[in-house]
């Protein structure tokens, strides 16, 4: 038996993607853009997704809007616009309640489908372009959110290693744009973008929960109409040869310094590797069994958050950790010695299977809720590629020591970034 | 062991009572792959003044050692427990809030023996010296975290704004100070104070079978010998309604501007359905107010005062409620005296309408009906709603029956000058 797949059908400029499941109280509808990060691009793209949802030709205001939202038992409506790899993806999402579950028993997947439509497809406009007062709002709105990212110095410490890090490349970029080209977009540039984003996005539409698969591909026919089109897919840009290892460290009105230290793995999802990579991160930091949780946290007691993740689409990995201002060499050296282990093959058969274990597990409660299901079906949109889930498990169950000591021979120190309060000796 | 049906929710509770005090009740979820155990002790940073374990006067412990007591539990003589459940496949954690202490775990097979684990490990302590001097230096990080998080200042700050003597207005983690106090005595005086099971509550929600989970359960209970334990007294300063402080300017290293209004509630001894039917309706009361559906958001949003940051909650338990409304804003006194502004307004029935009433519930309904596809929503909720004598399965039917008068009424209660306080966040 298949776990958790999705029944996909070719639609004229998008694919339908439908998971029947009873699990859920709730309907979840997801429509993703995709499109190349590119600079150009990439403030259009965090911008318009936000002026969409305000209003509509039909809802003109947002309390018009959302009072229909709130009648219909509260569906919830999110945008979000993130980066995967080297593309920008929008996402739209409407989690609304399966009538089964009320006293009031009108359909509501119908409804569902013709809100999408219609904050899609219907915006509240003049002529060729949005309406500039919802422009202007959301402009104001997306220059503060920009500016929040670096309030939050978890998060800034975090931008500021990639920035630097990737500097030239595409996937430097913020997925929510920059102050400076904020500041030249208009009701009517952003309309064109609009429209060329309707043209030549990639576009995948979810559906999931407790519902009938015709009835679903009558409604997506009634509701969504699309041109062909064939998306770009910008080159590979996954591997990369470092020739000398950055150090940045800057100064900020900081309590506890944030050390970030980025990775090149050469090494992306879909790649036979992969699989090993993953165990790689999930024995060295990904878990609180991994061996910077144990040595950087639990023996030194230099923090209270030191780990490791994947960019799974860019074959980045990325390690963070807050720290004492004046334990920056402590930590540094622990961390590279702890990536000096695991290029060694310095660990055990037991911290393997526990990882295995660990890794099988995350996937399955991810699939258990509808949002992160779709993130995991998404891989393959991204990838180009067909991997269930079934082959995820069953090549991750096969991988070897062997194979993850390989993987650490790829795998090489990009750039230190450290964010700290106090001068550091170099 | 009792069977408790939701009809409409399509979903079956199952409760026991152990004998030695521990409530116990099981979801069971088909269709999951994941399932979910909360091991909960009615016990937070609130209780820092209690009759410890066999003893005559009451004493005071230092802040911050129930959070502290929560990261000490994971550790063993023979190593971590975060371990051993990553040997079982599951991953475990922990959180500590004003009222309680819930470890977790999830897992996607081996349930039975992660069970077993967590159970077990909360009920084994061990603490020494030198471990407990080396979690000051992690806990130390994690203040130190919080520290420099803008959004935490604020919300702590508003919080020790509203309150004169209430523990609530203390970090939960305590200060670095604080904890450099702490010591094994102390942590097992805490423990064996708090962690009977008596005073404790397991909830389980997954796909198990509910018979051999309860006997699981019950098995492992008997034989720990447990003997009876009264219940905890704890002792709370007498708390004035007023303010302790009706306005707080934080200066921190930020671009924009934060501000958070805080209004202290009044009759917060409430429990069971009289503080569910009050929590409620506050928090339907703030909705039509400042929910994305009122012109009066529209207004702020207009103006320039809001941006998608603005959230407002209402929040009660025994012996504290609080209603907290802000946000991100480039325009922070502006923001103030508007909000400001509307509240007051409020108290004559501005904003408040039978139809918005009628469309907030629905709403309300809808989100409740949403979280629960959520385990870990239902067992965290569950417990917290459990420890306060109310019922998580009656949300829908308490808001069902709300009427504009009850909405009106709590403008009224709820709108005071003097038990009203902002606190900032401002760029140095």
């Amino acid at each position: 038996m298949s776990i958790a797949s999705d029944t996909i059908t070719e639609k004229s400029g998008y694919k339908l993607h439908v998971v029947r499941t009873d699990k859920y109280k709730t309907n979840t509808l997801v429509l993703k853009m995709k499109a190349p990060l590119t600079k150009e691009d990439v403030t259009y793209r965090a911008l318009l997704p936000y002026v969409l949802q305000s209003n509509t030709s039909k809802y003109p205001t947002t309390p018009e809007l959302r009072s229909y939202l709130d009648d219909l038992y509260g569906a919830g409506f999110y945008v979000d616009v993130a980066k995967k790899g080297e593309y920008q993806i929008i996402s739209f999402t409407i989690d609304i309640v399966n009538e089964k579950f009320l006293s009031d028993s009108t359909p509501l997947l119908e409804k569902a489908f013709g809100l999408l439509s219609e904050v899609i497809f219907h915006p509240k406009k003049n002529g060729e372009a949005f309406d500039a007062k919802t422009v202007s709002n959301e402009i104001r709105s997306l220059r503060q959110r920009i500016q929040s990212i670096s309030d939050d110095k978890m998060r800034y410490s975090a931008t500021r290693l990639v920035e630097e890090m990737c500097k030239n490349e595409p996937y430097a970029l913020e997925a929510s744009g920059n102050l400076q080209d904020l500041e030249t977009i208009t009701p009517e540039s952003l309309f064109t973008y609009y429209k060329k984003m309707l043209n030549e996005d990639e576009i995948d539409l979810y559906v999931i929960g407790d519902i009938d698969e015709k009835e679903v591909e009558a409604l997506a026919d009634k509701y969504v109409s699309l041109k062909e089109r064939v998306p770009v897919s910008p080159p590979r840009n996954t591997d990369k040869d470092v020739d000398k290892e950055k150090e940045i460290i800057e100064n900020s009105d900081v309590k506890q310094g944030k050390l970030n230290i980025g990775y090149r793995t050469n090494v992306a999802y879909g790649d036979q590797e992969y699989y090993a990579l993953q165990l790689f991160n999930g024995i060295f930091g990904g878990f609180s069994h991994s061996k910077l949780f144990i040595n950087v946290r639990e023996k030194a007691s230099l923090a209270y958050y030191a780990a490791s993740r994947l960019e799974s689409h860019k074959g980045l990995l990325m390690v963070m950790a807050g720290i004492e201002n004046a334990n920056y060499k402590q930590a540094l050296e622990i961390i590279h010695a702890q990536m000096n282990e695991m290029k060694q093959g310095n660990f055990s058969e037991e911290e393997l299977d526990q990882t295995k274990a660990v890794v099988k597990n995350q996937l399955l409660e991810t699939i258990d809720v509808s949002r992160g299901l779709v993130e995991i079906l998404y891989h393959n949109v991204i990838s180009g590629l067909d991997i269930t889930l079934d082959d995820w498990f069953a090549k991750t169950e096969r991988t070897t020591k062997e194979e993850i000591v390989a993987i650490g021979q790829k795998i090489q120190l990009d750039t230190i970034y450290f964010l700290t309060e106090a001068e550091v000796q170099g | 062991m009792e069977k408790i049906a939701f009809t409409q929710l399509k979903e079956e509770l199952f409760h026991e009572k152990m004998e030695n005090g521990l409530e116990v009740y099981i979801l069971p979820k088909k269709g999951f792959n994941k399932s979910f155990a909360t091991f909960t002790t009615k016990y937070g940073s609130i209780d820092n003044h209690f009759k410890p374990l066999n003893q005559k006067e009451f004493s005071k412990v230092p802040d911050g050692i129930a959070h502290f007591l929560e990261h000490k539990l994971f550790e063993k003589e023979d190593g971590d427990v975060f371990q051993q459940f990553s040997k079982q496949g599951a991953s475990a954690n922990a959180f500590t809030s004003f009222t309680r202490t819930a470890y977790l775990f999830s897992s996607t097979s081996d349930f039975n023996r992660n069970l077993t684990t967590l159970i077990d490990f909360v009920q084994d302590p061990y603490f020494s010296e030198k471990t407990v001097e080396k979690e000051k230096g992690i806990i130390g990080q994690e203040i130190n975290m919080y520290d420099d998080n803008s959004d935490w200042r604020l919300y702590f700050g508003t919080i020790a704004n509203m309150y004169h003597q209430h523990p609530v207005k203390i970090d939960i983690a305590g200060t670095v100070e604080s904890i450099a106090d702490i010591t094994k005595d102390m942590l097992y005086e805490c423990y064996n104070t708090f962690y009977h099971p008596s005073n404790m509550l397991l909830f389980v929600v997954g796909p198990v079978d509910v018979e051999s989970t309860m006997k699981l359960i019950r098995d492992n209970q008997n034989n720990k010998g447990y003997k009876e334990q009264a219940e905890v007294e704890r002792k709370f300063a007498e708390e004035p309604e007023t303010v302790a402080k009706d306005r707080e300017i934080l200066k921190m290293n930020v671009q924009t501007p934060k501000v958070m209004l805080g209004i202290k509630a009044t009759n917060v001894h409430q429990s069971g359905s009289q503080l569910l039917k009050r929590e409620l309706a506050t928090n339907i009361y703030l909705e039509m107010l400042f929910g994305k559906s009122s012109p009066l958001h529209e207004e702020l949003y207009e103006k320039g005062l809001i941006d998608q940051s603005f959230s407002y909650d209402y929040t009660q338990e025994q012996g504290f409620g609080f209603a907290l409304i802000g946000g991100d804003s480039s325009k922070p006194e502006e923001l103030t005296e508007a909000l400001f502004g509307i509240l007051q307004k409020s108290k004559a029935g501005t904003g408040l309408n039978e139809e918005s009433l009628q469309r907030t519930i629905k709403k309300r309904i809808g989100s409740f009906l949403r979280s629960l596809n959520s385990p870990e929503y239902i067992a965290n909720q569950f417990t917290r709603y459990a420890f306060n004598d109310m019922n998580l399965f009656d949300v829908v039917s308490v808001l069902e029956k709300l009427t504009i008068e009850d909405i009106r009424n709590i403008a009224k209660d709820l709108i005071s000058d003097e038990r009203m306080t902002v606190c900032q966040v401002l760029p140095k």
